[in-house]
Order: structure tokens, then C-alpha cells, then sequence
């Protein structure tokens, strides 16, 4: 009688991990940068090409990163959140417009809302090789010491914003 | 010489000038073979993220342009396959080597099929003995014993 329960066994374990399967997203690829210090960059800055950022600037402050593109038709569907989270004031996000040209980048902003307090231009997309970009939007988190606390692949979406990035962001701030 | 005989040679000779222009193959953008060597090396073994179940040198993405050129700088520079690689995985993560290493997390990727086959195996062997058991438990009676004899007799 028990062993007629062995192929039934192997049958249950065989289905609970195709279970799990089912809610795993092949495209997240966790990236081995979260605990490490954000690569260093100087990118000209949209807005004035003559001005440059550097992740430096933002030492001793909480702060976002998005990876996006306005020919990227994902980031459009998490601009209003973005927009919306910048009216609260509650963390800086700065933009890396990867692989754009300066014009449609400009001209998406001028028509959708800046929520970037800077958009750093990385037209060849060099910069977001080295933050492991693999399509965009991307949004990293970076804690005060410059160190990434989490990326967010994909569009960032109310739940992930509720359940991750605020409350992750307001235990970062209180460090 | 006529004049019609001088602009038929000029017709002529202009017209040959046209063989004169002819198509090159298109120049490859690389020109040093031992780096395109690397190139295509490391390129078939490394994943393009895009298209996940792709080499970098089978994708057409945008990524995996940029990474190749990436690549083709790096080798240009002299690095070796296994500097390269560590760059890519220090960004991208082990996922981008089609040969996955052998770490704690893969661990049950690459000895999961060994024990399955393992156990498999243990599990076929005690079945055998057990079967040859049942049958050297089941000795002949005397009246068949005598049944066999004669049919071997015959």
C-alpha cells in the first residue's frame, strides 16, 4: 500500500514546483549591483547638455534612479505614477535617458510631466551597461552611502511602489 | 579621322569607364581577426538578456549589438575571455553565461539530473533483486520436477 503513494509523491513535488514556475517571471534576472556601490558616471544633463550629473551629487540622500526611454511604451504606462510620486516630494528621482535622442526625450517630458529633479543622457547606452540594463524602465534604489538597496525591473506599479520602494525608501532615510 | 568616328570613340571610351566602377563587399567595421576571433567566441557563449533564450551572437537586439561592440573594445585592449566574462557577470549576473557556474545556488541545476539518475538507478537495482528473489523462492514439487525430466527426456 505505500508504495503504491511513491508515484503519487514524485507527482506532488514534480507539480509544486511547476506550481511556483507559473509566478516566476523568466525576465527578472536579479542583478548582482543591489549591495554594491552605484557605478560612477558624468552624463551631460537633458535639460542643459552643458551641465553634467554625477551620482556623486546625490551622496547623503535617498534617491531614485529610473532607466527610461520615450520610445519605450512601458515607461509611458509608469510616468503618471512617477509624476504623481514627485508631486509628494517624498524622494528625489533622477532620470537616465537611455539610448534617446535629446528632443523626443524633451519633448515627452514638456508633454507628460518632469517628475526628474535631473535626466542624466545616456545616448549610446554605455552607462547603462554598467548598471546592467536590459531594458528599460529599470528603477534603482541608492541609499545614502551611494550603495543600491533594490532594482525594480519593469515598470514600477502602485503595489510595488506600496509594498517595496516606500517602505524600503523610508527605512533607508531613517539610517 | 571623321567627326562622327571621333565622338563614336569618345561614346565608347565613356562608356567603358562605367566597368571601371564596380561594387566592393562591404568592409567589415573590424579589421583585427585574432580580436573577432575572441569576439564570436565570447559571443556564443554568453546570453542575450533580451531575448533570453538567444547567444549574443544568434541576437539582433539592440543590447546585444552594443554588448558585442562592448566585447570587441575589451578584446581590442587585450583582455581575456575570463576578464570579460567577469565584467559581464559583474553587471548582468551569472544568467548571461550560458554555462552557468557551479555555485550554491546552481547547485541543484547541475546535480539535480545525477541524483535523479542516481536514485533512479539504486531504485531499478532493488527492484532486480527483489524480483530474482521471488523467483529462487519458488522452488519446483516433486510432480513437476518429474514433468521437466520427461519433456527433457524426449
Amino acid at each position: 500500500m505505500k508504495r503504491a503513494l511513491i508515484p503519487l509523491v514524485i507527482f506532488l513535488v514534480m507539480a509544486g514546483f511547476l506550481f511556483r514556475g507559473l509566478y516566476l517571471d523568466p525576465r527578472e534576472v536579479p542583478s548582482p549591483l543591489v549591495g554594491k556601490p552605484t557605478p560612477q558616471f558624468s552624463l551631460p544633463r537633458l535639460d542643459d547638455a552643458k551641465k553634467v550629473f554625477s551620482p556623486k551629487e546625490m551622496l547623503g540622500k535617498v534617491w531614485l534612479l529610473n532607466a527610461w526611454a520615450s520610445w519605450c511604451p512601458a515607461c509611458k504606462d509608469e510616468h503618471p505614477l512617477l509624476v504623481e510620486l514627485s508631486k509628494t516630494g517624498f524622494v528625489p528621482l533622477v532620470g537616465l535617458d537611455y539610448k534617446d535622442t535629446n528632443q523626443d526625450a524633451q519633448q515627452w517630458l514638456d508633454q507628460a510631466g518632469n517628475p526628474y529633479i535631473a535626466n542624466a543622457v545616456d545616448a549610446d547606452g554605455r552607462v547603462g551597461i554598467d548598471y546592467g540594463v536590459y531594458g528599460v524602465p529599470e528603477t534603482y534604489v541608492i541609499d545614502k552611502s551611494g550603495v543600491i538597496a533594490y532594482k525594480q525591473i519593469g515598470p514600477v506599479t502602485y503595489e510595488s511602489l506600496r509594498d517595496k520602494i516606500i517602505p524600503l525608501v523610508k527605512r533607508l532615510q531613517a539610517q | 579621322m571623321s567627326l562622327n568616328l571621333l565622338l563614336r570613340l569618345i561614346v565608347t571610351f565613356l562608356l567603358l569607364q562605367s566597368v571601371n566602377i564596380y561594387a566592393q563587399e562591404a568592409q567589415p567595421l573590424e579589421t583585427n581577426a585574432t580580436v573577432e576571433v575572441q569576439v564570436q567566441r565570447l559571443s556564443e557563449e554568453l546570453r542575450c538578456l533580451v531575448c533570453q533564450n538567444q547567444t549574443l551572437a544568434d541576437s539582433h537586439a539592440e543590447l546585444a549589438q552594443d554588448l558585442k561592440q562592448e566585447i570587441r573594445e575589451m578584446a581590442t585592449k587585450g583582455m581575456t575571455d575570463q576578464a570579460i566574462i567577469d565584467y559581464l557577470v559583474a553587471r548582468y549576473g551569472d544568467f548571461v553565461r550560458y554555462r552557468p557556474p557551479l555555485n550554491t545556488v546552481t547547485a541543484m541545476l547541475w546535480l539535480g539530473p545525477f541524483t535523479l539518475l542516481l536514485a533512479g538507478g539504486v531504485g531499478l537495482f532493488v527492484m532486480l533483486r527483489r524480483r530474482q528473489k521471488m523467483t529462487l523462492d519458488a522452488p519446483l514439487n516433486e510432480d513437476e520436477v518429474r514433468q521437466v525430466r520427461e519433456l527433457l527426456n524426449k
